[in-house]
């Protein structure tokens, strides 16, 4: 590395990165000092700046969601477990349905090839959100409300993953097709022998992304989940504050939060190195 | 460069096995609801569905002589642009820097992309704790400098708070992306201009920010579509459109309308107008990707 010697530069970047990481860090650290005080402490100000001695007591409390914890009643234990069920399905159903799919428009030819292609293309540019009202009747008709399926299966069409493992595919050199058809494997064992273990690291990114994208589901979960027993953890969280003046338990709340970011977050930090590969060619 | 890779295997069943389980969610849970989508903005139904009439254009035109529907645009517009030029701004600053300190790069880099795992809705939660009014961190000490902070009744306030969450939350994407961008300029590019004596600022100017600019459009894009649509759980979480409607976002209007007001025919318009709105902002996208592929 040659770049210069510039003391002072080198100060104000460290300073500036330092403020912006504090800044970044400080609403998670905040949530972290609540979850560790009594609710009485968390509902006048000032309120403790630093983690206080409640916190088992806290985290116990919202994973019980015994009736007077703050959570209304909701186990925090349950959310999670639905949260990961729901997360684990989208991010392996995408993976799975994009590698097979991809798979069959490179390595084959048939008919409407094209159009195939296209159909998958577009689901890009129709996000659930401009097209919830239908959606949810089609769901509703099709009696999915409150099941994983009706959670999961309408977001793991993916065209982004589609793109991502045809992209890689077609980098994947042809002598190996050949060489495989020479020994006379068929296409399947081709896939399952050469492809996927080839495609390992693009799968590892994209878990990431795709168990990230599954957990944070809001909208989704909202309308389809209209029984407490199937809210995951990101709904259940929002039903336990209060509408109006009613007085917002912040210890248990808090408590909530962090448990709802912990896990996205040891996927983010822990396959890091695949993360930020997966999300800076998914998008190119 | 991916050379084109040539079709080998034949058969007449096996591609269209494996494309059915994605082609049929698609069918499904795509192409079927968006057909309904387009269908029901020409109708009108009452609230439980009971009796639907053709109304030709109605909705639309009803839609577009509200004053309420061009708020929310006015509202999307000024929150999208804010999240935006906000969010890349710090991103780039912070990029900038964490690129230049070789050696601890990827100290900084872990910590920024924190963020990225918190899902919108608990985000706006945590920012919703420290803007609360009676107990919130951020909100006492504006109190303290003379600011009576209540984003329950102020409009600006309430604002304030969506976008400084959506930023947030967005930062550690815009940050990625600048980063690998900084990375990927040629090392001897930046020893040439070191050897004809110019410093960090001049090689920000020259050098640095016009080999990021494929990047820049590409974020502000994504950006205006993350404002658009993936911020629906921050303002559910903490404003839910109010006070009054200064904070409904047309995502958070066609929510509004069709699940809390029931009124579907004006909802699946709006829907039909997003769409629109999103296959332009899509185009737009791969316009810019063309040209990153190219520079």
């Amino acid at each position: 590395m040659s770049i210069e010697k510039r003391p002072w530069v080198d100060a104000i970047a460290h300073t500036t990165l330092i403020i912006g990481v504090m800044v970044i860090a400080f609403p998670i650290y905040m949530a972290w000092v609540a979850s560790t005080h009594t609710a009485q402490a968390m509902a006048q100000w000032p309120i403790p700046l630093l983690p206080g001695d409640q916190m088992f007591e806290n985290y116990a409390a919202a994973l019980s969601g015994s009736e007077n914890s703050g959570t209304r009643g909701m186990s925090v234990y349950r959310m999670l477990l639905v949260s990961l069920i729901s997360a684990l399905t989208i991010a392996f159903g995408k993976i799975i349905i994009s590698l097979i799919s991809a798979f069959a428009l490179v390595y084959f030819r048939f008919p409407f090839r094209g159009l195939v292609f296209w159909c998958i293309f577009i689901t890009l540019m129709l996000p659930v959100e401009v097209r919830i009202v239908p959606t949810f009747k089609v769901i509703a008709d099709l009696g999915m409300l409150n099941s994983y399926a009706g959670l999961t299966v309408p977001l793991i069409a993916s065209a982004t993953a589609t793109f991502l493992f045809r992209q890689f595919f077609k980098s994947v050199p042809n002598e190996l097709a050949e060489a495989a058809k020479v020994d006379g494997a068929g296409p399947m064992r081709f896939f399952f022998d050469i492809l996927i273990p080839l495609s390992a690291t693009s799968i590892a990114a994209l878990f990431v992304i795709q168990f990230i994208y599954g957990w944070n589901q809001y909208l989704w979960p909202l309308l389809i989940s209209t029984k407490e027993d199937m809210y995951p953890i990101v709904v259940g969280i929002r039903r336990m504050i209060p509408a109006g003046d009613a007085q917002t338990e912040w210890n248990v709340i808090m408590a909530t939060a962090i448990l709802a970011m912990a896990p996205p977050l040891m996927v983010v930090l822990l396959m890091q190195k695949w993360f930020v590969k997966g999300l800076v060619e998914t998008e190119k | 460069m991916s050379q084109k890779t040539e079709i080998f295997f034949k058969s007449r069943w096996l591609p269209w096995a494996l494309v059915a389980p994605q082609g049929i969610i698609v069918l499904v849970f795509f192409f079927w609801p968006a057909g309904q989508a387009f269908v029901n903005s020409f109708q009108e139904s009452d609230a439980f569905g009971m009796s639907v009439e053709w109304v030709g254009i109605k909705n639309f035109t009803a839609l577009f002589a509200n004053p309420a529907y061009w708020y929310s645009f006015k509202v999307t517009g000024i929150f999208s642009v804010l999240v935006a030029v906000i969010g890349i701004g710090l991103a780039l600053i912070l990029a900038v820097f964490a690129d230049r300190v070789v050696r601890a790069t990827l100290i900084y880099r872990s910590l920024i992309i924190w963020p990225y795992a918190v899902a919108p809705a608990v985000a706006g939660i945590l920012w919703l704790f420290l803007f609360s009014p009676s107990v919130g961190v951020v909100a006492r000490s504006l109190e303290a400098i003379g600011v009576q902070w209540n984003s329950l009744l102020n409009s600006d306030h309430a604002m304030a708070l969506i976008v400084i969450a959506s930023v947030w939350k967005q930062i550690s994407y815009n940050f990625l992306f600048f980063l690998a961008g900084l990375q990927s300029i040629p090392k001897s590019l930046i020893e040439a201009s070191m050897l004809d004596g110019a410093g960090p600022w001049r090689r920000f100017w020259s050098i640095q920010l016009p080999l990021l600019s494929p990047v820049f459009f590409f974020l502000l894009v994504i950006n205006i579509v993350y404002a658009f649509f993936d911020t629906f759980g921050i303002i559910d979480a903490t404003t839910q459109g109010g006070p009054g409607k200064e904070t409904e976002i047309l995502v958070y209007k066609v929510y509004f309308d069709g699940f809390k007001a029931l009124d579907l025919g004006s909802s699946a318009a709006q829907s039909v107008i997003l769409m629109t709105i999103v296959i332009l902002l899509t185009a737009l996208q791969f316009k810019f990707i063309d040209k990153k592929v190219n520079y």
